[in-house]
């Protein structure tokens, strides 16, 4: 044992005391330090936004092939979506994406007022995303543009158009449940930061909470001109 | 690689000029996808989505690097994230290239012949 | 040589000392001390104990099938009980054994030993893997309850969008769910490995069954996410009525497939190139050689998962997709066999003039070997554009997967089993009863799905339980066949349970093995290792002689002081 130098012996020093690194946060046992804890926990955080692109990446591909497919079906589909909304919408994530980005910098100069103002500040925008959302979802629901059993459209191409709703739902719908994943999780990050647990030398979770929600931000940025503005060209037929 | 070159114990702050330039750039190309979305390209208005993903592309990359830190993370964020992109093109591209591929294909003279002909002369 | 000096693995003899006096089994007791655990090991088991669970069932499923092939009018059940009867068993077997086999409990057990670490990097996420596992398969269970499912494994569009009348959405959820546990698997592995490795152990010493995981994980994160979302339309499909896959509403059933094979394709590599891993660490062990070509057969792992991702179009030759995208596919997976061979290549050349012995895990091992081969080289009569049209869904595929599937991965697992037994539960079982088994379940498996090529070739479709009197003859001995393959399941269990109890101490090492997992006792003390190993050599150096080491409880193993190299 004694023999052993001393990034080993520092390993299992530390790995057996985890109580000595108290002030650089919660160290948990099987780590040695706390940037091998930081740093698996950022790995992991981008594996799993790495699944989750390969998720939408799935609804992204039905979307291509149909959209390919019954092309001027979903123009027409699309030019029944409020452009307006959806820029709203747009306008509002993208702030929302920049309090949470501050509230990263917050947390990294300790400044704990700062980080729980930005992180509220956070999940008023996407609670206003939200609102936003819903709103159009009940006009499309007045409109009987749910898909399901209660779709009504008038035209030759009504079921290309029903099936470009069927995607405007269910991706919008995807989306709108990792916005309400994100902010359940923001409320429980929000008392924790409130109780001073995150500061300078560990703020590890609202780091990872920021990564997954400029991944939502990013998916947004993506379904915004695919689904609204796709109907909005002059030569998109409407 | 090794674990201790971005210890946690100094974070690397980004100033704040620059995620409210990054900020300012991600307004600026909301209203340039929705003006390129409803500018009249003419005989070009194919050209209305490659814009809007080329925007979007754009946009996406800026959250990437500064707000989501890849600038100054490890090289490792960044094959996942090259591996991501290209697993989903892979996805996309051999599906898609299915449907329109499909397009392509010569019907066999024998298919054609087979289809137009009268079942009695088929069978004769 | 220093191979012709290193021991023969014969003079193991009785271990003379003691299971150590703490470990992890009995470190804490009671259910609550299991259902909350988060150390891998124990999680591992947990694991181990569901997926016999799951077997059982899809292997009761199989033997329904084969008791109903022996005739050939379907005079045990009706069309629509028969249809359910095989869904559920391709269900329960490939997305609740086969997929998690080897990497949840041999991976999840061994993959932080060997790397040196005291535990993967989220053992709650570990933990929730196994309760979002057990959930999931709770949902296919019920679906099985209310009345099962009929679609095939595959639930292809339109038949379980809009004509089954089956718990189709039931058992969707319940894969959906069970997809999340396989993505937290493999998350946990690959970060584990990059930043949990012990000093000195660089990429190039790391056990070639760490690399196997490493390469099975990629696909697992890449890939079952889009059938999740697949299957999650699919599921929403049938609630809601949404019409993306349904043609009777503007949607595209062949689409489905798409994004089903995308993943379901790779899904074969997640459960073949675990039990490849396991080969490696097997054949080097009992041929007390070093492994031959370990750079090309690390690589070849990650060629696996990487081209395996371009193959998935071999599927759908016969379903109308574009002649040129066929072309492409078809091409593709005439190379994705190469890295695999290298990877057989490499194992015989282990294997030659090596001072082979036949333990139990070795001839589960050679059934791979044999039978791994036979189904990959049929696998190329499939991938070949014009035979496909001929044996497309006839039984030559249905022997052709089963090969791969029961003679690769399920000859893996129990390799695994086998080989690990004595360090997970620190006891030897009976290499008698041990060795008749591996050989009933090489006969076995041989006569059950031997006849199936003929068969095929012959034209005989899958999933029909009609057929003309003149296959009766070969259905019956594949029934026969698998009737002794049943058996061959039967057995481990009884002496590996009775080993529990009764079985010789096995000491730290009873196969002189090398690698991490070997230096410490068996069963393995709560962190793993006493003292955070150092590692100075390459794998696989059975040049030397290995001892089973006594370790004396609380004293770490022997191994030379050496500068420790960086982590990562």
């Amino acid at each position: 044992m004694s023999q052993r130098h001393g990034p080993v012996t520092a390993a299992v020093i530390t790995g057996s005391m985890p109580e000595m690194d108290n002030d650089h946060g919660p160290l948990q046992h099987h780590f040695d330090d706390m940037a091998q804890q930081n740093e698996s926990a950022a790995l992991g955080m981008w594996l799993f936004l790495l699944t989750e692109v390969m998720f939408f990446g799935g609804v992204l591909t039905a979307y291509a092939v149909c959209r390919y497919l019954f092309h001027d079906a979903f123009a027409e589909g699309a030019s029944h979506l409020d452009v307006q909304m959806g820029t709203i919408n747009t306008i509002i994530l993208i702030f929302s994406s920049l309090t949470m980005a501050l509230a990263v910098r917050a947390a990294q100069m300790s400044k704990t007022k700062l980080l729980v103002g930005l992180l509220i500040a956070t999940m008023v925008f996407g609670g206003a995303f939200l609102v936003i959302k819903g709103i159009e979802y009940e006009h499309k629901w007045v409109e009987h543009h749910v898909p399901g059993k209660y779709f009504q459209y008038d035209g030759p191409m009504a079921n290309q158009v029903h099936l470009f709703f069927s995607f405007y739902f269910t991706m919008t719908g995807i989306h709108a449940l990792h916005m309400i994943l994100g902010i359940g999780w923001m409320i429980w990050l929000t008392i924790r930061s409130w109780r001073g647990d995150f500061s300078a030398a560990y703020f590890s979770p609202i780091e990872m909470t920021g990564l997954y929600w400029h991944f939502v931000d990013i998916v947004w940025i993506f379904l915004f001109p695919l689904l609204y503005l796709f109907g909005a060209g002059a030569g998109a037929g409407h | 690689m090794s674990h201790d070159a971005h210890a946690h114990d100094e974070p690397h702050i980004v100033p704040l000029s620059i995620y409210l330039a990054i900020f300012g750039a991600l307004m600026i190309g909301t209203a340039l996808t929705v003006w390129v979305a409803v500018f009249d390209l003419g005989e070009y208005s194919w050209l209305h989505t490659p814009l809007a993903l080329l925007i979007a592309s754009a946009k996406a990359t800026l959250v990437v690097v500064w707000f989501m830190h890849v600038k100054y993370g490890s090289r490792l964020v960044w094959i996942f994230i090259f591996a991501g992109i290209a697993w989903f093109l892979v996805l996309i591209g051999i599906t898609v290239g299915d449907y329109v591929g499909r397009n392509w294909e010569p019907a066999p003279n024998a298919w054609q012949a087979a289809v137009e002909a009268p079942r009695s002369s088929e069978l004769g | 040589m220093s191979e012709q000096a290193a021991p023969r693995r014969r003079n193991r003899g009785r271990y003379e000392g003691d299971v150590p006096r703490e470990h992890y089994l009995n470190v804490a007791y009671g259910l609550k001390s299991w259902l909350l655990t988060v150390d891998h090991k124990r999680i591992a088991i947990l694991y181990l104990l569901s997926i016999t669970g799951f077997f059982a069932i899809g292997g009761l499923f199989a033997a329904i099938i084969r008791m109903e092939l022996m005739t050939p009018t379907g005079d045990l059940m009706s069309s629509e009980v028969y249809n359910r009867v095989f869904t559920l068993h391709g269900v329960v077997m490939v997305f609740f054994f086969l997929i998690p086999s080897i990497p949840a409990v041999f991976g999840n057990f061994f993959l932080p030993m060997m790397i040196g670490a005291k535990d993967l990097a989220f053992p709650r996420i570990n933990l929730a893997s196994w309760y979002i596992y057990t959930i999931g398969g709770i949902f296919t269970l019920a679906a099985i309850i209310a009345g099962g499912v009929d679609t095939g494994w595959t639930f292809y569009t339109p038949y379980s969008s809009t004509y089954s009348n089956s718990a189709v959405a039931l058992t969707a959820i319940g894969v959906f769910i069970n997809g999340f546990s396989s993505i937290f698997t493999g998350l946990n592995f690959i970060v584990s490995i990059h930043k949990m490795r012990a000093p000195g152990l660089t990429w190039m010493r790391l056990p070639l069954f760490v690399w196997a995981h490493y390469a099975a994980s990629i696909i697992m994160i890449l890939g079952t996410p889009v059938v999740a979302i697949a299957i999650f339309l699919i599921a929403v499909e049938r609630l809601l009525g949404v019409g993306i896959f349904d043609p009777a509403l503007g949607g595209d059933p062949i689409l489905y497939q798409h994004l089903f094979w995308f993943y379901s394709h790779p899904a074969v590599y997640i459960m073949i190139l675990p039990s490849m891993g396991v080969m490696s660490e097997v054949i080097a062990c009992f041929s007390r050689k070093r492994i031959f070509g370990y750079a090309f057969i690390a690589a070849s792992s990650l060629a696996i998962a990487v081209v395996g991702f371009l193959v998935w179009g071999h599927h759908m030759f016969v379903s109308g997709q574009s002649a040129y995208v066929s072309m492409v596919f078809s091409v593709l997976s005439m190379l994705v066999a190469v890295p695999s061979a290298v990877k057989v290549f490499n194992w015989l050349a282990t294997l030659w003039r090596g001072s082979i012995s036949f333990e139990t895990p070795m001839l589960y091992a050679f059934g791979f070997l044999g039978l791994f081969t036979v189904g990959g080289l049929t696998g190329l009569y499939l991938g070949t554009l014009a035979t496909d049209v001929h044996l497309h869904d006839s039984y030559f595929i249905v022997a052709h997967f089963h090969y791969i599937m029961v003679g690769g991965a399920v000859m893996g697992y129990l390799a695994a089993v086998h080989f690990w037994w004595p360090k997970m539960t620190g006891r030897m079982y009976s290499e008698f009863w041990g060795r008749l088994s591996a050989g009933l379940l090489f006969i076995g498996f041989n006569l059950t799905f031997f006849p199936q090529f003929l068969l095929g070739y012959m034209g005989m479709p899958r999933r029909y339980h009609f057929y003309p009197d003149e296959w009766q003859v070969l259905n019956v001995l594949s029934t026969a066949g698998a009737s002794i393959l049943g058996i061959a399941y039967l057995i481990p269990i009884i002496y590996l349970v009775y080993s529990l109890r009764y079985g010789p101490i096995a000491g730290p090492n009873p196969w002189h093995a090398t690698g991490l997992e070997w230096t410490t006792a068996s069963p393995p003390p709560q962190h793993n290792f006493e003292t955070t190993p150092t590692v100075t050599e390459e794998p696989y150096d059975y040049s030397k002689a290995i001892e089973n080491v006594a370790i004396t409880p609380g004293a770490g193993p022997e191994s030379p002081p050496s500068p420790a190299a960086p982590r990562s």
